[in-house]
């Protein structure tokens, strides 16, 4: 096979690139020192990780929410369009046979407890490690738990379709108009122009805990329309049987 | 040791080529591209770690303690959760494939035309 | 220490993945993708990422495996629904 030889000369010439990289633990730039030392005062926010991406680098973060944006759409367009026939009667969508009672006790009650996991999260974003994607991912999580637990039509009347479009679009929007509420109050895109509190607070640093709302918000609805999909795909085809 | 992290990642990226290179089903190469985006994880991380430093978390303990670099961490979070929306991309692209054409395998895939 | 979980962690990590591209069945990859998320947040921990490792954690655990067995059902279902 041809992809041996050239398989094992790129893994030469990439353990020989990654080599001459700062020895693994000195780590030389001076980029990180210098956040490291300034951004809880400058920005009174104690998790730096949600500050260079809220904040810092908030530029980077739009971008790549808007790929999420994007490969959401994607995915929509293109598992919606299979669907030529018209819906099945929601009527005969029964009880999925494979879900066990202890299953789905265990799930229905664990819905509420993601929901405000996800919530926590989310909001503490500036404080604690966390932030609006990990927080957004539980938040579907907890919708999510529906399907698992053999109800999918009531997952389908929490998340309509419609609604988590809608819902995606203002995530996406709000961080973009948080961005220009930046230029136009404080003269900087991105600026962080709301009042900063005391480290540690709920409410300080500023607008990276609406940035975080914002983010986490988009996430969810993202993740609940592309797993919507899916299912939509599966159910559909069984209720044609 | 100081190496090891590169190694493991130049190994990672390399095992996943060759997975996706040789495989027979479009799935299985959607998983394969997830092993190679981890790899790149974990050069970026690797590349930002200093010696005896802590998580750049500073809720409990005093500002001048020393620190990983936050700014690779930003970029490998958001990464990973756009990682898997264009898993999910790829994913949709293999079930219309299945649709259209009645098989997953890139093989019989690539003699098609039109 | 730490240096001892580092080396674990990652070369646990190298070998696990391994382990995703061999397993040739796309029902049974998708278990081991789960494992492997679970080296890659030990990975993430020692290396000092609380944040990184979260968002791990919910991605490789709900985020891809769900993904991942939806579309084998799918097209599992278009192969048997064409197959009649």
């Amino acid at each position: 096979m041809l992809f041996l030889p050239s398989a094992a000369g790129l893994l030469f010439l990439l353990i020989d690139g990654l080599r001459r990289l700062p020895a693994f633990g000195h780590y030389p730039g001076p980029y990180g020192m210098v956040l490291n030392g300034v951004a809880v005062t400058e920005r009174h926010a104690t998790n730096l990780v949600s500050a260079v991406n809220f904040d810092y680098r908030a530029f980077d973060t739009l971008g790549e929410e808007f790929i999420l944006f994007t490969a959401t759409t994607a995915v929509v367009m293109l598992l919606r369009n299979m669907r030529g026939e018209s819906e099945p009667p929601s009527a005969r969508e029964s009880r999925k046979e494979g879900a066990s009672d202890a299953l789905r006790a265990f799930a229905l009650a664990f819905v509420v407890a993601m929901i405000v996991l996800g919530g926590y999260v989310v909001v503490h974003g500036a404080i604690t490690p966390g932030g609006g994607f990990q927080g957004g991912v539980v938040l579907a999580t907890g919708a999510f738990l529906l399907f698992l637990a053999g109800e999918t039509l009531a997952m389908k009347r929490l998340a309509p379709n419609t609604m988590l479009e809608i819902a995606d679009a203002a995530g996406a929007a709000g961080f973009a108009l948080l961005g220009l509420g930046g230029l136009i109050f404080a003269g900087v895109f991105f600026e962080n122009f709301l009042d900063l509190g005391k480290p540690g607070s709920l409410n300080s640093a500023g607008m990276i805990p609406l940035v975080s709302i914002s983010i986490g918000l988009e996430v969810a609805a993202a993740f609940l329309l592309i797993w919507s999909e899916f299912l939509d795909q599966a159910l559909l085809v069984r209720g044609e049987e | 040791m100081s190496v090891l992290p590169y190694v493991v990642a130049a190994w990672l990226f390399v095992i996943g080529l060759y997975g996706i290179v040789t495989s027979r089903h479009l799935v299985h190469l959607a998983v394969c591209l997830t092993v190679v985006q981890s790899s790149t994880y974990l050069v970026l991380l690797s590349s930002g770690y200093v010696r005896h430093g802590s998580a750049p978390i500073y809720a409990d303990i005093p500002p001048v303690t020393t620190a990983v670099d936050p700014v690779v961490q930003a970029l490998t979070l958001t990464d990973i959760v756009v990682e898997s929306t264009i898993t999910a991309l790829v994913l949709a692209l293999a079930v219309q494939a299945m649709k259209r054409f009645g098989s997953v395998d890139p093989n019989f895939l690539r003699q098609l035309r039109g | 220490m730490n240096d001892v979980f580092q080396a674990i962690a990652m070369i646990s990590m190298g070998v696990v993945g391994t382990a995703v591209v061999l397993a040739r069945d796309p029902l049974r990859q998708a278990l081991v993708l789960g494992i492997y998320g679970m080296t890659m947040v030990l990975t993430f921990f020692a290396l000092q990422a609380p944040d990184v490792a979260l968002s791990a954690i919910v991605i490789t655990t709900v985020g891809l495996p769900p993904m991942v067995l939806l579309a084998l059902r799918k097209m599992r279902d278009y192969r048997d629904g064409s197959e009649e």
